[in-house]
């Protein structure tokens, strides 16, 4: 049988990077092909060569025998072609029936919408393929899963029958995951070809028929789930052995540094993010915070940092109560944040490395005297940090901007880890980051933590949590639902827990 | 010799590549770089001089004349007008360059001084402008769009010119300070407002500062029709300063050039030096350059911007000060040619760094003072330079439209700049 | 599975409000009393014409005692404040914001016309022409930022149109024919604007003052070249009022809303146009959707590019048309600087309506209405000098920004260029 698409020869290139370098793939009907890269391998850039975003140096696309060029995504959608962005591609203050249509619209005549036919048919794919959602709420008003499922109708809708799911677990709870991948394998079965992209080792031998691996913009190989172990895999996707876990020496708890008493949280839409949380953090140990996105983790860390007060509750770093203490005053008593959006709120993108490396110690000796600020000083120290942590730079002086995601995170951790400090909050830490990087931060982290730091450790990859944390607290809708010891704790388990789904009844939180 | 061994010392090219960028270039060839840096402005303004030239010669009647009898004499007709347009231009602004020599060959004093007017006047032209623009160069490193400078000149002026009346018996030390505090004050009120506003309500400050640009107009409106009117006068007019209050002038009638140019670039330099040197500067420039990052990092949002926007506002006060105390020594509705509006654009030529703004001006003042001249002899009405002023604008806030036409090769970094999104300020 | 997540709400308005407009209201209630009440000898009468000047009607005069009419407003103010205070109006609060303005402006209305009489009629007819070329700014506004693209220069562009209009329209001797110039002038620099902010990526509101700049020195510079030499190229008349037969005859509303010129028609039938266009039509749904998350709209087979061009555009060819009704509409010369910031004041009056049609309208009309009262109460020789009143829009503009009659909804993209990767 023919397969439904054929990539030969693809290779894109950027300023400086070889992202593709003649990859072929080819995805027969009705199976799910799993293409596993880690962060900046290039799977992301070949998918949207394939749909339309990119425009590939050299190679071919071949649909269904056919040879086809695809100039935007128009080309892809009458290809047959359709996408499950990471980042939803949804509008918030349109309906789910006009983000469903928009493009391909129904219409009276005289180009006036047709709500109502777009609703049925929209109402008729969701029961064929058993995604529930109402099509006429808004999009800012339902779930993230059910965000995704509108993402999944809307290529349906213009009859895709070519899907690429990228990264589409990466929002979703172990549970939310494992509903995605029954929706997935009932849509192969009608007749549905999937490209399911990810990083996640565990994703891919539970769900692809096939396994392609991607490693700097190379295909290494492509294998089946059977053929294939995890360690294989991961071998394949870094190119060389890896340690799957990480080691590290049994903690040397000491007193509480960070004690959060029932703290509430307002967030940006005027909601209660934070409900009554309180976690206690001590010295050489590092408490993990589970959660899918978007269940008030970053509130939390806003509000410890003194970037978002709380409205309720007190925040205790040692003896000070720093709930309304600005920033400044916090970062002064011995605290590191390092933040989850590194170019958003932890670097100044357009500075030099050496500004950037004195971002919250610029005002004080040796690199001001005064109000005046000593260049030579921030610049000698900004030499030594570059060294230390191994960033690779051209010079203190190239801006921030221009270093990969990697050492643009070591800058900040540089910046952080080497102030004396009692008190380390990690959110996200290696988000985005390949696997060397991945590997230098844990280690850093650990370090810290064996040196006598507090670390509270942020982030909804569970397997970092897994890994590092000694205790994990699982965050859900503003409150955290348990707290467990992390030898104790079983990936099913928090995942669950992550689902707000609690085993014991009476401390299940209401609906 | 291979590119690699580059001297570790500083070139001079660097030294001045450095000012402007204000921070320190790595490697590379300093001149080369200096090049890349000034082509952009250098070729906005040689473009824009070249479509002035033709807007001249196409709305120029003779050329019509001409053309019906021959269209090849035409294109002579329109080099002869803008030849003599420009002419007058370079003459009005800068000099003359017989008239200098003869004054030379004359010995006299006064005839030398007056041969050198022009070039007198059009520092005296540039003066305001100094100050507009570094308000407006101010506001865009701290991430603010300052459109408000000419509202903030009006109420500058309207403090100096009242402390520089009503208050009298002083003794010119005292009285001259006092009226410029008064002039940088009423600016600051002008520009802490939409300061205020932003990071209290979030209303954006293009908004509220063009607002509190026809506020001040009708304020000032108001003020010269009733409680600051001359008594003696049918016109709108505040009476005249007293001579403790005005600025002094260096050489004798008709030649008004004063203190007040010396003063914008001393400004100009505590500018420079507050915004590269000191740690207020640092937080200014970062809270400028990604507001969520200087947070993060400890400095204050709200203060720094109200500190920038009153700033911006003292500075733009200082524009209107300098008309009442220098020139005009009164206050009268038409003192201000739209400087305020001009120094969006001089900020932007200048690449909102103190020197190229000073150099920016300095070129503006210079054509808006020619053309005056140009006016009157080639009857080219003076508002051309508005427009040439918009055209070098647009090149040089769309340098892609330069490189195509010159060919330039693209920059390998993004530079620091501004950008202005949305109304709803966060 | 998880539910939909609708987390626990803050009550919708902050008490803190609740607060700020209570005493809000009482101190409008406050001022009618202090400043209108206590300055109005007994007695007097207040008179306002219904009928505008020059119509035979015999409709009679709507006669009112001053004084008491005015405690009586004063009375009401003091009573809703009172009950926002204790209690608060909710939702309903900006609804009661307005009655309580509303109530304001007709106390001011009472105690200026005291003892005098004042034409409502012709009031409101010269606030609906006021509002014309702010609303029509609005709606070239809408047009703009619903696709993304930031327009500051609705200023400049109604300007640059309003010179070509009357120097076209002298020229060819037709006031169609200058119309139709100022339309295309308003195009043309829409295109600009296109250009230099999707094409070259250069910020929308340096582009717009570029514009901005470039009208008003090259307005300036023909004006003072030809124009000015010239009378016979500056004397294009204007667009005559079209009475409505039978409509315009309706007591108090005919003459004022139907027997005006084609600009005033045309800014309500635009009004329905782009209201239907926007919210019922497949080229508002997709223009909607570029302004608010241009990508989607780009994976979805939308040209992102091209429907930011069009609209960019035809918001030009609105301020253009806003532009004619200076030279043609409304004085049938064109002078320096003419447009006095109405363009701005558009921009201001388009937020305040939320980006909607309907809503631009409304903030038009009023800020029309303050306009023509402060040249109203110029000539009846009230105490409040008129440059001050003339300053209420921009500090009304101001108040609005500052959310405290709540945030409006700006298109999500709004003034963020779009780049294809």
């Amino acid at each position: 049988m023919e397969p439904v698409l054929e990539l030969r020869g693809i290779t894109k290139r950027f300023p400086g990077v070889l992202a593709n370098d003649t990859i072929n793939l080819t995805l027969e009907e009705g199976e799910i092909h799993a293409l596993l890269g880690e962060n900046g391998a290039g799977k992301t850039t070949l998918m949207n060569i394939l749909y339309g975003l990119y425009q590939p140096d050299d190679g071919e696309v071949i649909v269904r025998g056919k040879k086809v060029e695809i100039h935007d995504p128009g080309d892809a959608i009458a290809e047959g072609i359709g996408m499950v962005h990471q980042h939803f591609m949804l509008i918030p203050v349109f309906t789910v029936t006009e983000n469903v249509m928009l493009g391909e619209e129904s219409l009276h005549t005289g180009n006036f919408l047709d709500r109502a036919t777009a609703s049925q048919r929209i109402t008729n794919i969701s029961e064929q393929f058993h995604l529930e959602v109402d099509p006429d709420v808004y999009v800012q008003d339902i779930a993230v899963g059910v965000q995704q499922r509108v993402e999944i109708i809307k290529l349906l809708y213009r009859n895709a029958d070519i899907l690429i799911f990228d990264e589409p677990t990466a929002v979703l709870t172990p549970q939310e995951a494992d509903e995605l991948f029954k929706i997935m394998h009932s849509l192969t079965e009608q007749g549905k070809s999937i490209i399911f992209i990810t990083h996640k080792l565990r994703e891919v031998l539970e769900v692809a028929d096939r396994i392609s691996v991607l490693r700097r913009g190379k295909m290494v190989g492509t294998t089946t789930p059977k053929k294939a172990s995890k360690s294989k895999l991961a071998e394949m996707m870094v190119g060389r052995e890896v340690k799957l876990g990480v080691e590290k020496n049994p903690p040397k708890v000491g007193d509480a540094v960070l004690k959060v008493n029932d703290v509430v949280i307002i967030n940006d839409r005027n909601q209660v993010a934070v409900d009554g949380v309180s976690i206690e953090v001590h010295a050489g140990e590092i408490l993990g915070i589970a959660g899918v996105q978007g269940n008030g983790q970053t509130e939390l860390v806003e509000s410890i940092t003194g970037l978002r007060p709380p409205k309720e509750g007190t925040i205790h770093f040692l003896e000070d109560e720093i709930s309304q203490s600005t920033p400044r005053e916090i970062t002064e008593l011995g605290a590191a944040h390092v933040p989850e959006d590194r170019q958003r709120d932890g670097l100044i993108l357009p500075f030099p490395v050496a500004d950037n490396l004195v971002l919250n110690t610029y005002y004080l000796p040796p690199f001001t005297q005064g109000v005046i600020m000593q260049q030579e000083a921030i610049v000698e120290s900004a030499v030594e940090r570059i060294k230390e942590f191994d960033i690779r730079t051209p010079s203190p002086q190239t801006p921030a901007g221009s270093l990969s995601g990697g050492n643009q995170q070591k800058l900040i951790v540089a910046r952080e880890f080497s102030r004396p400090i009692k008190l380390l909050i990690a959110s996200q830490p290696t988000r985005g980051l390949d696997v060397g990087s991945i590997e230098f931060i844990h280690g850093r982290i650990l370090e810290k933590r064996d040196e006598g730091v507090a670390v509270l450790l942020v982030s909804p990859e569970l397997d970092e949590i897994m890994a590092l944390s000694d205790r994990i607290a699982v965050m859900y809708r503003g409150k955290i639902v348990e707290t467990l010891p992390a030898d104790k704790a079983t990936k099913e388990q928090i995942g669950l827990l992550m689902a707000g789904i609690v085993q014991d009844e009476e401390a299940a939180p209401k609906k | 010799m291979s590119k690699k061994q580059e001297p570790k010392k500083k070139g001079a090219g660097e030294i001045l590549l450095e000012e402007i960028n204000g921070k320190p270039s790595g490697g590379a060839s300093s001149w080369r770089k200096l090049g890349q840096t000034l082509a952009i402005p250098v070729l906005a303004i040689f473009s824009g001089l070249v479509l002035g030239a033709i807007i001249i010669a196409v709305t120029s009647e003779s050329v019509y004349t001409v053309w019906a009898q021959s269209p090849l004499a035409a294109f002579g007709a329109a080099w002869e007008e803008v030849r003599i347009a420009y002419t007058a231009l370079f003459t009005g602004s800068i000099g003359d360059p017989a008239r200098i020599i003869t004054a030379f060959q004359s010995g006299d004093d006064l005839e030398i001084r007056r041969a050198f007017n022009p070039f007198l006047e059009s520092l005296v032209a540039s003066t305001p402008y100094i100050f507009g623009s570094l308000a407006v160069a101010l506001g865009f490193r701290a991430g603010l769009f300052n459109i408000g400078v000419e509202g903030q000149l009006f109420i500058g002026a309207i403090f100096a010119a009242f402390v520089g009346y009503s208050i009298t018996g002083l003794p010119a030390i005292i009285h001259i300070p006092l009226a410029i505090l008064a002039g940088a004050l009423g600016g600051a009120i002008w520009g802490f407002i939409p300061g205020w506003l932003k990071v209290k309500t979030g209303g954006h400050e293009v908004i509220n500062t063009i607002m509190l640009n026809f506020i001040a107009f009708r304020i000032s409106d108001w003020l010269l029709s009733g409680p600051m009117r001359r008594p003696d006068s049918f016109n709108p007019v505040s009476p005249t300063i007293q001579e403790s209050a005005m600025l002094p002038r260096f050489f004798e009638s008709p030649i008004r050039f004063h203190l007040g140019f010396f003063l914008a670039l001393v400004a100009a330099w505590l500018v420079y030096w507050l915004l590269f040197r000191t740690k207020w500067g640092f937080d200014l420039r970062s809270v400028g350059a990604n507001p969520k990052a200087a947070r993060y990092a400890g400095m204050s949002i709200m203060g720094t911007t109200v500190l920038a926007m009153s700033l911006s506002g003292a500075l733009a006060g200082l524009a209107g000060t300098n008309e009442v105390l220098g020139l005009n020594h009164n206050l009268a509705m038409a003192f201000s040619a739209g400087y305020g509006f001009d120094s969006i654009a001089l900020a932007l030529l200048g690449k909102s760094h103190p020197l190229g703004v000073v150099l920016a001006s300095l070129l503006f003042g210079t054509l808006r003072n020619g053309a005056t001249r140009m006016q009157v002899v080639a009857q080219v009405p003076i508002d051309i330079i508005t427009v040439l002023q918009a055209l070098i604008l647009v090149f040089i806030a769309a340098p892609a439209i330069i490189r195509t036409i010159y060919r330039l090769r693209e920059p390998e970094a993004e530079e620091e700049g501004v950008t202005i999104r949305g109304w709803g300020g966060d | 599975m998880a539910s939909t997540a609708v987390q626990r709400e803050i009550k919708l308005v902050k008490p803190t409000r609740q607060w700020v407009m209570g005493f809000i209201f009482l101190g409008l209630a406050a001022a009618i009393w202090l400043i209108f009440s206590r300055s109005t000898d007994a007695g007097l009468i207040t008179t306002f014409k219904l009928v505008p000047g020059g119509v035979e009607s015999n409709l009679p005069d709507w006669q009112m005692p001053t004084l008491m009419t005015l405690n009586l407003l004063a009375i009401a103010c003091a009573f809703l404040g009172g009950v926002q205070l204790f209690r608060g109006f909710g939702r309903r609060t900006n609804l009661v914001l307005s009655i309580v303005s509303a109530l304001f402006i007709f106390g001011f209305l009472v105690w200026t016309a005291a003892g005098k009489s004042m034409n409502l009629t012709g009031l409101l007819n010269t606030a609906l022409s006021m509002a014309v070329p702010i609303t029509l700014g609005a709606f070239s506004g809408i047009l703009c930022e619903r696709a993304g693209v930031v327009n500051i220069a609705i200023e400049g562009m109604m300007l640059a149109a309003a010179m070509v209009g009357a120097l076209v329209g002298s020229i060819s001797g037709s006031l169609w024919v200058g119309l139709f110039a100022a339309v295309l002038t308003g195009a043309l620099l829409g295109l600009v604007h296109a250009i230099l902010s999707i094409k070259y990526l250069t910020d929308q509101i340096i582009s717009g003052t570029v514009i901005n700049i470039f009208a008003g020195g090259m307005t300036a510079f023909i004006s003072s070249k030809f124009m000015q030499v010239n009378q016979s190229l500056n004397d294009p008349g204007i667009f005559k009022p079209i009475e409505i037969p039978l409509l315009s005859k309706i007591p108090i509303f005919g003459p004022i809303l139907f027997d005006n010129n084609i600009f005033v028609y045309a800014m309500f039938i635009f009004m329905v146009v782009l209201h239907i266009g926007l919210f019922y039509t497949r080229w508002g749904l997709r223009m909607r959707s570029v302004g608010e998350h241009p990508k989607a709209a780009d994976t979805l087979g939308i040209n992102v590019f091209r429907t930011r061009y069009m609209a960019v555009i035809l918001g030009g060819m609105m301020a253009g048309f806003a532009g004619a009704y200076f030279t043609l509409g409304s004085v049938g010369r064109f002078d320096e600087f003419m447009t006095a910031g109405r363009g701005f004041i558009g921009l201001a009056a388009m937020i305040f309506g939320n980006w909607t049609p309907f809503g631009s309208f409304g903030a038009g009309l009023l800020f029309g209405f303050s306009d023509s009262l402060a040249s109203k109460v110029a000539i009846l020789g009230v105490q409040i000098p008129s440059q001050l009143l003339g300053m209420a829009p921009y500090i009304v503009t101001m108040i609005v920004l500052a959310g405290v009659v709540g945030r409006g909804q700006m298109p999500a993209a709004d003034g963020q260029p779009y780049v294809k990767e």
